[in-house]
């Protein structure tokens, strides 16, 4: 009885999570369509996770976003502010209509996140291999003063191909960061090519836990497993937790999933019309 | 170079940094060391025992130490990020420049044994660019105090200001300077002494050999200016035109000869009052040398100074 009525509830939460995605990839593929330039392809693998994260996981209160107490969410692959921008219009971080300003000039929706200026933003990234390590050290500021905060970072997998990446990964898990957790948003592409024909990052749970992490692999765009995943139970006390989301670039779009050409890239009046019809018929489903 | 104490009456300023970083950390639990396996030649070791829990040693990883420090001070932290200048700056610079100064954290970069007290380990150790890079930086405050006293101010001011700070600090022994307005404030020069044919203006490791200079130029008649520009960055444009208005200006750093201190004060002087410039400094990379016979090679004493003195008096118009 108990298992059944979590199950519901999961299943309750994940449809709001949905729901809350299909938003964000209607808005950000508006965004970028607008824009004239963007990252849709990396966009599209994350907003699932950044959809579970911010509309159900993180205790954020966007009236209070500097409140010490809150949970810390970096954005370290940081060029996929069309996913983290909806999230923070979307989660009331700033007014929705401004997501329309995204990167016109002078725009605080600038390429990449910028906190001294945009509010939920906790670091400014865009170059790779940098919210990581500043997630680690947001983390170990809260093992010294044993406080409940958790802290998340998502980052991508061609990302992990820089060196700090690692030299983070080594420290969290010489400290026993428990309340530190890493989301890698595993789409097997980076800019230009597959990863593994890049620099290949397999056997990637085994290096993790070569590093002293506990390793959780979940598919990337079911809400259900993503908010098992990433609920406080399942993570564990004394080892940070890496949660490997299995994705596609481009997910929800049909012609642009698991498609390298639509790491940066506009759709074309007609492109558009498609996706948002094919994500329409997704939301009504 | 490292190992031996300084002789009499010179001090080794990490001991000033070490102990006003103990004293804040005594009253402010806010505040932490980071380190890169350089709890020894950072001088932490008596923080390590008095405050174990705040001194983070992330081994030997500069960019992972920097992100690490803007983390830190995320989550509330006033973190001294201790690394030798030459590893902390080049290594993380990137990091220096996004999650420091970008994202306006509250990082305070300390540069142990800055330029060439390394000397015999060669230019991978020296840090003579340090100051032309992270001034290049904007909303980065830079310091190069000049004696104990100084250093220890540094600290404490650099603890009291919001913002990412980069503090050049120095294992090559100086003596402590007399000096009657004992305050300091960021972005705020100090006279250490008044003349009027022309000014020098110094820091860090030259600043006291600037004053051994202005004292031979008065043997021989000659009112020599000596400004201490600790903050390089920003600088004090106050003092800059006062030493412009003597028509005549030395700059000496411990550090190169462009882009630094003297770049600086010539690009103040080329915009606002055009002055004739001698800049004392390292040409580029170096040989093997002790830091001081490195030092007297590029005229970087007080002799060498006088000299560069005399010579733009030379060609100072009128």
């Amino acid at each position: 009885m108990t298992d059944k009525l979590n199950r519901n509830n999961i299943e309750q939460r994940a449809a709001r999570t949905r729901e809350r995605a299909g938003w964000m990839r209607q808005r950000l593929l508006g965004m970028i369509v607008a824009a004239g330039q963007g990252h849709p392809g990396g966009d599209l693998s994350a907003t699932d996770i950044l959809a579970s994260l911010y509309f159900d996981v993180l205790r954020i209160d966007p009236a209070m976003p500097d409140a010490p107490d809150r949970d810390r969410f970096v954005m370290s692959k940081g060029h996929c502010t069309g996913a983290l921008y909806s999230a923070l219009a979307g989660r009331g971080f700033f007014p929705e209509a401004e997501l329309d300003t995204y990167l016109k000039p002078g725009s605080r929706l600038n390429g990449h996140p910028n906190r001294t200026y945009l509010p939920g933003v906790e670091t400014n990234t865009g170059p790779l291999g940098h919210g990581f390590p500043v997630a680690v050290g947001i983390a170990i500021a809260g093992q010294i003063d044993r406080t409940d905060y958790r802290t998340f970072v998502l980052t991508g997998d061609g990302e992990l191909q820089e060196g700090s990446m690692w030299e983070a990964a080594m420290l969290a898990g010489h400290r026993r960061l428990g309340r530190l957790t890493v989301i890698v948003d595993r789409n097997r592409l980076q800019q230009g090519a597959r990863t593994e024909d890049t620099n290949a990052l397999e056997p990637l749970a085994d290096k993790w836990r070569a590093f002293g992490w506990q390793v959780a692999e979940v598919d990337g765009h079911d809400h259900a497993a993503l908010l098992q995943a990433l609920d406080a139970a399942a993570a564990p006390r004394d080892v940070p937790l890496c949660i490997i989301a299995h994705t596609f670039k481009g997910h929800g779009v049909s012609y642009m999933r698991d498609q390298a050409g639509w790491h940066h890239g506009v759709p074309n009046a007609e492109q558009y019309a498609a996706a948002l019809a094919e994500l329409e018929a997704e939301a009504g489903r | 170079m490292s190992g031996a104490a300084p002789a009499q009456g010179m001090f080794d300023c990490r001991d000033a940094y070490v102990a006003a970083l103990e004293e804040l950390a005594a009253d402010d639990p806010r505040i932490v060391a980071v380190v890169n396996d350089s709890v020894g030649s950072s001088k932490l070791g008596r923080f390590r025992d008095r405050f174990p829990d705040r001194l983070i040693n992330v081994g030997i990883a500069e960019q992972n130490m920097v992100g690490v420090g803007a983390g830190l001070a995320n989550g509330g932290k006033v973190p001294f990020v201790s690394g030798a200048a030459c590893f902390l700056t080049a290594r993380a610079m990137e990091q220096i420049k996004v999650d420091c100064a970008y994202s306006q954290a509250n990082v305070k970069l300390c540069g142990i044994s800055s330029g060439v007290a390394y000397g015999e380990l060669g230019a991978t150790h020296h840090s003579i660019e340090d100051v032309a890079w992270l001034r290049a930086i904007d909303r980065l405050t830079v310091i190069v105090p000049a004696d104990p006293w100084q250093t220890a101010a540094a600290i404490r001011a650099a603890a009291a200001h919001d913002g990412p700070v980069y503090l050049r600090l120095s294992r090559m022994p100086v003596p402590q300077l007399a000096r009657t307005d004992a305050t300091f404030r960021i972005g705020v020069a100090e006279t250490l002494r008044e003349g009027g044919d022309l000014a020098i203006v110094a820091t860090g490791t030259l600043v006291h050999r600037a004053l051994a200079a202005a004292e031979s130029l008065a043997a021989e008649g000659i009112g020599a200016r000596v400004i201490n520009m600790a903050t390089v960055s920003p600088i004090d444009v106050a003092a800059l035109a006062e030493a412009a208005a003597t028509g005549a200006i030395v700059t000496a750093e411990e550090g190169l000869a462009h882009g630094g201190l003297g770049g600086a004060v010539a690009e103040w002087c080329a915009r606002h009052a055009p002055t004739r410039m001698r800049m004392l400094g390292f040409p580029g990379f170096l040989p093997t040398g002790s830091a001081d016979w490195l030092m007297e090679q590029h005229g970087l004493t007080a002799t060498g100074i006088a000299a560069a003195a005399r010579e733009v008096l030379q060609a100072k118009p009128g």
